[in-house]
Parts: structure tokens; sequence; C-alpha cells
């Protein structure tokens, strides 16, 4: 598994912990009440798990095993570009209801996460190709 | 194939045909010759097709196709691997039961039950990412 892989892959499984963390503590207040601010973690919980895990999991896998250039992957920046602007993209949309709803940082971070998914998309393009191309 | 990853996707090919069924369930039309509880159903439906689906498919390819471990051990620990499944799935079958009945006629018996349900499956996620992250290393 190369490098950049490791990077996604481990980092979808802090985001994996993360969202069901989140998940478990609101999931026992809906049956035990502990405390409603509790709510409050739903967006994060589905950010998380979606985009953190699910998203950043398919592109650390597909950097790793999608056909190669002899033995180049391709464009490397564009896909370490991508690790970038989702973590950073996660990020801002998480805190988004911590910075501010006027400051636009939710915004951002989903401008952020459309770039990510673009940069990753131009770097995987040209290696979904026919064995030995 | 190893054993746990056939159990790992058959299992999840199961949850995502009840998915489907418990979306169909919720999208009906009220009814009076419906059961009340399909009204309550689409934290079910989302959790049947991401925890019971999405997450189960992914651990049970990724106990499969990950990088080893070791010599002796290339899957990890394979106990915890299996302690991942029996959890993941107790707790996901307890909310599915649970989770709609709390919501109809909240009862403590349903909230504890809940709760275990939450700590359940909690522990099999974190069971899957402590067994996964030492296999996720660069070769």
């Amino acid at each position: 598994m190369p490098g950049l892989s490791v990077w996604y892959v481990r980092t979808a499984l802090v985001y994996l912990a993360l969202g069901l963390t989140f998940g478990m503590l609101m999931l026992w207040h809906k049956g035990m009440p502990i405390h409603p601010a509790l709510w409050a973690l739903l967006p994060a919980h589905i950010e998380f798990l979606l985009l953190g895990w699910t998203l950043q999991l398919a592109f650390g896998v597909a950097f790793w095993i999608l056909p190669r250039f002899r033995t180049k992957r391709g464009n490397v920046r564009l896909a370490w570009l991508a690790y970038a602007l989702l973590n950073a993209g996660i990020w801002l949309v998480t805190l988004d209801p911590w910075l501010g709803r006027l400051t636009g940082w939710g915004w951002t971070g989903r401008v952020l996460e459309a770039l990510a998914v673009i940069a990753f998309a131009l770097h995987a393009w040209p290696r979904i190709k026919p064995p030995g191309a | 194939m190893p054993p746990l990853t056939r159990l790992f996707i058959k299992t999840a090919l199961a949850y995502l045909a009840l998915a489907l069924l418990a979306g169909l369930a919720r999208s009906l039309p009220p009814s009076e010759a419906l059961p009340v509880f399909f009204a309550y159903l689409t934290p079910v439906y989302f959790h049947l097709f991401m925890a019971g689906w999405v997450l189960q498919l992914i651990i049970g390819v990724g106990y499969w196709m990950f990088p080893k471990h070791t010599r002796e051990q290339p899957r990890g620990n394979e106990a915890l691997a299996w302690a991942a499944y029996g959890l993941l799935n107790a707790g996901l079958a307890l909310r599915v039961v649970a989770e709609p009945l709390h919501a109809m006629q909240p009862h403590p018996a349903w909230g504890w039950a809940l709760a275990l349900s939450a700590v359940l499956q909690w522990l099999g996620g974190m069971a899957f990412v402590a067994n996964a992250w030492p296999r996720i290393k660069e070769h």
C-alpha cells in the first residue's frame, strides 16, 4: 500500500471512530436521556461517516489499486491535493456551527470538498484504462 | 476469501435487502391497514443501509484485502475481528427492534435496549478499527 493510501485509510479510520462515538452518544441519549445538547453532534456524525470515512476510504483504496502506468500512479500531487482539500473541507463544515453562521465557513468547506473530488477525479481519470494502455 | 469475510458480505447483503424493505415500508401512504411502526422506520432505514450494508461490506472486504499484518497473523487478531462481527450485528439487530418501539411508546426497557445497542455497535466498530489499524501500512 503506497504512503498516500496509508494516510487516506488511517485518516478514514479516525473519522469512523469519531463518527461512531458521536452516534453512540446520540443513540444512548435517545434511549436514556443524558443532555439535549448531544443532538448538536448529528451534523458531525453524518459528515464524518459519509465524507470522512466512506469517501476518504474509497479515495485511499482507489489510489492503491487502480491500474498504474508501469510502476507509476500518474499525477500524485493531485491525489495529495485532494487529501488536503477534503480534510480541510470536512473540518470547516463540521466546525461551522461553532465558528459563526455569517462567516461562510460551511460554504467554504463545501467548496473545498467539491474541489477535492475534482482533484481526485482528475488524478484517477487516466488510470481508468484497459490493461497495458 | 476467508470465512469471516464471507459472513460479513452475506450479512451485508441481507441488511441491504432489509434496508430497501424498510425504505419501502416507511414510504407507503398512511393507512389503518398498515402496522403503526412503519411510520417510525426512518432512522432504522438509514442505519440498516449505512451500518448494515455499507460498513459491513467494507469491513468484510477490508479484512480480506488489506495488507497482511504478519506472517503468523496475516489478518491481525482473528478473535477481535469475530468480536467486531458479533458486537456490530447484535447492536444493530437490537436497534432495529428497539428504536421504532421506543419511538411509538417510550418505555425504560426499550430505552435501555437502545442504550445497550449503542454501546454494542460502538464496541464492534472500535474492534474493527483496532484490528485494521496495524494492517494499514506502507510496503
